[in-house]
């Protein structure tokens, strides 16, 4: 079964075409991997499907349910992780996650129940009861892919999951993902820089540049048909050298304005 | 862990929805009680400006046409009007800084009525502004407010809602226009000063000159400072039918406007 299928989905920004025309398909129980520069529109697109953004243009359909008619199921069926942290900052651990439990219409003994679960997972059941602002940051990121799960998701989203995190916490999170992988048969979608970790867990990657997919295969036949002994090669030859000199996303936005609180 | 092929156990969608409005209401009053040095700030400035005014100006404060009073009389339930306006529309704003601290997606993303989200924040907002309001209320009896009629009390606390209710509104669609926190400070400048300076709550609206007045007329805090001040030392420029009925319809106004606007929000 797709649990992503997509048509020329498209969305443009006051004239700049940040997703253009992308058709990808994504089967049930992968590891796809969604590469690209900065400015490439791979956050626009995961957007589009998580439906926090209208495409201007095209289809798309999540789990088999259409991205503009039917949000509430795409919503039920997808966990996601944002690359800039999404945690309330006052609340604990437990809370954050009895918060989206509670959004997603969990009933009170699944909830407490799966609440455990995600914590064990992720390893936090003794940081539960501490206020998330004390949190390191690879505590908050696994804390996030411990509620992005909460719901039972069929496909997760995780954008820049292991973005400057230690060695350590970069190494378990991958751990989480081939588990529940394999484990969950959960679809994983990540989008990411570090091409040895696109390499290391996707079982296909898609390379988008200036909103179009320049490429799409699993990252050992682009290895061999492009004749580069990496994947971040093959990267660097299909989207050049140039440093591309995109605008500041939210996160770096709001690190720059901390001093103000 | 169970296997992914299963249901999950799901409430019917009115029990989700209810649940919604009662964890965004719980969110709210956990954030309040532990930022305390946000408690004592937000009480801070209307105390002071009781202390200093009603203090300040017992003496000089006769009017023509006017019944004598204690200044201080006067001016609490103004004050607590304006307790009640810094409050909300802070509450309703709050929604920006769920944008910039990023918690705003996470509420996006979920598969709830965006009105239920609304709801659970105005109902977080109203009760944290009230408590507020009513410690203002309190304190103002330790330094001599005198209620002229106590069943007036539950009548006070209607209006303070339904001010709290308007403004919540006002501040949630407000938000929803706004991209950052930047443009925070413009709006309390432009906005909520003018407010609550022209609202009747340190001096009659009848005081003002022509041209002024009908910035204090179109005002919805006006009167509310005025109902607030009819219940609870019984004098008041406007009928009370008319404070509750523009009080009624800038609420329901306010939270239609803010929560469509929501409704419409994208990030």
């Amino acid at each position: 079964m797709l649990v992503i299928e997509t048509k020329n989905l498209t969305k443009e920004f006051n004239g700049l075409i940040a997703v253009n025309n992308v058709s990808l398909d994504v089967k049930e129980g992968e590891i796809f991997g969604l590469l690209g520069p900065n400015g490439a529109g791979k956050t626009t697109t995961i957007k589009m499907l998580a439906t926090l953004l209208k495409p201007t243009k095209g289809e798309a359909k999540v789990c088999g349910f259409d991205i503009l008619k039917q949000r509430d199921e795409v919503r039920n069926s997808i966990g996601i992780v944002f690359q800039e942290p999404a945690l309330d900052n006052r609340l604990t651990g437990y809370e954050n996650l009895d918060f989206h439990a509670r959004l997603y219409g969990l009933d009170s003994k699944t909830r407490k129940k799966r609440i455990q679960e995600v914590l064990n997972l992720v390893e936090l059941e003794d940081k539960a009861n501490v206020i998330v602002r004390n949190y390191s940051g690879g505590m908050q990121r696994r804390l996030e892919i411990a509620r992005g799960l909460m719901h039972y998701p069929k496909v997760l989203f995780l954008d820049e999951p292991t973005l400057g995190l230690d060695p350590q916490t970069r190494h378990r999170i991958w751990d989480y993902i081939l588990k529940l992988n394999q484990k969950e048969k959960t679809t994983i979608i990540l989008t990411t820089h570090y091409m040895e970790e696109a390499d290391y867990l996707c079982q296909r990657v898609g390379i988008i540049d200036f909103g179009k997919i320049v490429a799409l295969d699993t990252p050992q036949n682009l290895k061999n048909i492009f004749k580069k002994p990496t994947l971040e090669d093959v990267f660097l030859y299909f989207t050049g050298r140039k440093i591309r000199d995109g605008e500041a996303n939210q996160s770096e936005k709001f690190k720059r304005m901390r001093h103000r609180f | 862990m169970k296997s992914n092929n299963f249901q999950t156990p799901k409430q019917s969608s009115r029990d989700a929805t209810g649940q919604a409005i009662y964890i965004m209401w719980l969110r709210e009053m956990k954030r309040f009680f532990r930022a305390r040095a946000r408690v004592i700030g937000t009480l801070a400035m209307p105390f002071f400006f009781l202390i200093s005014f009603g203090f300040g100006m017992r003496q000089g404060f006769n009017l023509p046409g006017m019944p004598q009073m204690n200044y201080l009389n006067f001016l609490v339930p103004g004050i607590i009007g304006m307790t009640m306006l810094f409050n909300s529309i802070f509450a309703g704003i709050s929604v920006l800084w769920d944008r910039e601290f990023g918690f705003l997606k996470e509420i996006l993303v979920a598969p709830v009525k965006r009105f239920a989200i609304v709801l659970g924040r105005i109902a977080g907002g109203i009760t944290t502004a009230l408590i507020q309001a009513i410690l203002i209320l309190i304190l103002s009896l330790f330094i001599g407010f005198k209620i002229s009629n106590h069943s007036g009390i539950i009548l006070a606390i209607l209006f303070m809602i339904l001010i709290g209710i308007g403004f919540i509104g006002f501040g949630i669609a407000v938000a929803s226009i706004l991209e950052n926190t930047e443009s925070f400070s413009l709006i309390m400048q432009l906005f909520v000063f003018p407010t609550f300076l022209l609202s009747g709550a340190f001096f009659p609206v009848s005081n003002l000159p022509k041209w002024l007045k009908p910035i204090s007329l179109i005002n919805p805090l006006t009167y509310g400072v005025d109902g607030l001040r009819a219940s609870l030392i019984g004098f008041s420029q406007f009928p009370l039918i008319l404070d509750l009925t523009i009080l009624f319809i800038f609420g329901i106004l306010m939270v239609g406007f803010g929560s469509w606007l929501f409704n419409k929000t994208e990030i």
